[in-house]
């Protein structure tokens, strides 16, 4: 039995097409795939993400136990302030990448993938238990099930936000409205007498929010935003256009360009790696291969001849042979050509290589590009 | 959303339309698949000259989402397909029945194929 949000009449009403993804009834489209992602860009979009899962953390330990987990350091943050960080096992592998937000100064919201979300917990649960000098005072609270989400997404989206979330912020970072927050900063705002949490962020490269909610109170906000979105000409975008619109700039999609036998650092996340804040899980090979390099590397591409689109699982071929395997591609939207990402040896990584893609056995001309495929246009004065 | 489902045409299950004239069937897609894979990027076509049976696997039409196999709803041999839906593949989309049409087929029995869907019965298998 495939698991449902609070969303799923409401994409029923809408005419979303569901499919099964991560074990949960989503929809993939409302619309198509290239509508919905060209509004996102233009305008604005809304994606339910409430199969996302929370993990709360609390406790004066909490800091000091994250840190020892996850590979960015939590103490960065500032109360209201969000990062990506990455939960790895001892050999390096990726057990999942996640959104660390410090609600309150001893309480972290972490968002993690859907697919995840047991996996992961496990992991955590484990790893206090390991650390008996942080086991009393580090609580660990799966909360996935009582809290909905759904992310405004595009550069319209700022426009309505403060009529959707009216007034100063009650917690997280003080500003006094919403569209005063920066990227990466959270509010918190009181909705019926509840909290909802409002984020800058999303998965998408446009600017935007993402809004973590009480269950209940998912769909009447779901539905008061698709009504202040009318305005912007906003449209319900489902996981296709989530997944082609991440694709464009470069964000990892776990199993897809991460997995437990692939590490940060292959996959180009070194920045999302802290090796200054002392050992986290995983933090010996992490840094052994930052110094020396790993046999694969994380690369994007773009077709340089038509083709049918890049598909994950298609074999990258250099030099006549085969060397690697994309794990993302589409055909992009906005740029109307074939783009992914593609995990090949060092020798052929460089911006510039010529690759070639196999395709029900032809082969295609393709070329590595420096990331992001695609860039936000800039208005320019 | 109803999709077409024309009069004059017969239909696989599998989704595809032929419309048989003096022996010879041009074969595409329906409306309603068009509509379930929406965003049509790319076509592939059988080569002019191959013999294809009922049923077979013989043309590929790529959505942003996913690859899918066409299969050839009469027997016979391929003696032309459509250059225009290799060069703009939203065709297929926005003219399913018309321009969007794949290749055409030279029977190999005289008589119409019998296997095949009436409108109304496609249209059944749909819920049109």
């Amino acid at each position: 039995m495939l698991k449902r949000t609070p969303l799923f009449a409401a994409h029923q009403r809408l005419g979303g097409k569901l499919i099964e993804f991560g074990g949960w009834e989503m929809p993939v489209q409302y619309t198509s795939i290239v509508d919905e992602h060209l509004c996102v860009r233009r305008a604005a979009g809304i994606f339910d993400i409430s199969h996302m899962g929370e993990l709360l953390v609390s406790g004066t330990g909490s800091a000091d136990f994250l840190n020892r987990c996850l590979t960015n350091d939590i103490r960065k943050l500032a109360v209201g302030q969000g990062q990506y960080t990455l939960l790895c096992q001892e050999n390096g592998g990726v057990v999942d990448d996640l959104y660390a937000y410090r609600l309150d100064s001893e309480l972290y919201l972490l968002i993690l993938n859907a697919s995840r979300i047991e996996v992961d917990v496990a992991w955590f649960q484990a790893r206090l238990a390991a650390l008996p000098e942080l086991s009393g005072t580090t609580v660990l609270d799966p909360a996935s099930d009582r809290f909905g989400a759904f992310a405004v997404q595009g550069p319209r989206v700022v426009e309505y936000i403060d009529a959707l979330f009216p007034g100063p912020s009650m917690g997280g970072t003080a500003v006094s409205k919403a569209s005063d927050l920066k990227k990466n900063q959270l509010g918190a705002w009181t909705v019926s007498g509840e909290t909802v949490w409002v984020a800058r962020t999303g998965y998408t490269g446009e600017d935007g929010f993402e809004v973590i909610t009480p269950a209940p109170l998912t769909e009447s906000l779901w539905n008061r935003a698709l009504e202040f979105g009318q305005a912007v000409r906003q449209q319900p975008c489902g996981l296709g256009a989530r997944d082609t619109l991440r694709t464009e700039v470069c964000f990892p999609l776990y199993g897809h360009e991460l997995d437990e036998v692939t590490t940060p650092i292959e996959a180009g996340l070194s920045v999302f790696v802290s090796f200054d804040k002392g050992p986290f899980l995983g933090s010996d090979v992490l840094a052994r291969q930052k110094l020396e390099g790993t046999q694969k590397r994380l690369v994007a591409f773009r077709m340089t001849e038509k083709s049918p689109p890049p598909r994950p699982g298609y074999a990258v071929w250099a030099g006549g042979a085969p060397v690697g395997v994309a794990v993302s591609g589409t055909q992009s939207p906005s740029l109307q050509n074939g783009i992914g990402l593609a995990y090949v040896p060092p020798a052929v990584a460089e911006p510039g290589t010529v690759i070639e893609f196999e395709v029900r056995g032809r082969r295609f001309a393709a070329e590595v590009v420096r990331k992001p495929l695609y860039r936000k246009v800039t208005k320019t004065a | 959303m109803s999709s077409q489902v024309p009069s004059d045409l017969l239909y696989a299950k599998s989704h595809e339309w032929a419309r048989v004239e003096n022996g010879i069937a041009t074969v595409g897609i329906t409306d309603h698949a068009q509509h379930e894979l929406t965003d049509i990027v790319f076509v592939e076509l059988p080569a002019k000259g191959r013999q294809v049976k009922s049923g077979e696997a013989c043309a590929v039409v790529e959505s942003v989402k996913t690859a899918s196999d066409i299969y050839s709803p009469v027997s016979g041999e391929v003696i032309e397909t459509n250059p225009a839906v290799i060069q703009d593949p939203s065709l297929v989309n926005s003219d399913p029945y018309a321009t969007g049409w794949f290749f055409k087929v030279r029977l190999s029995s005289a008589e119409a194929p019998g296997d095949l869907l009436t409108p109304q019965a496609y249209a059944a298998q749909i819920g049109a």
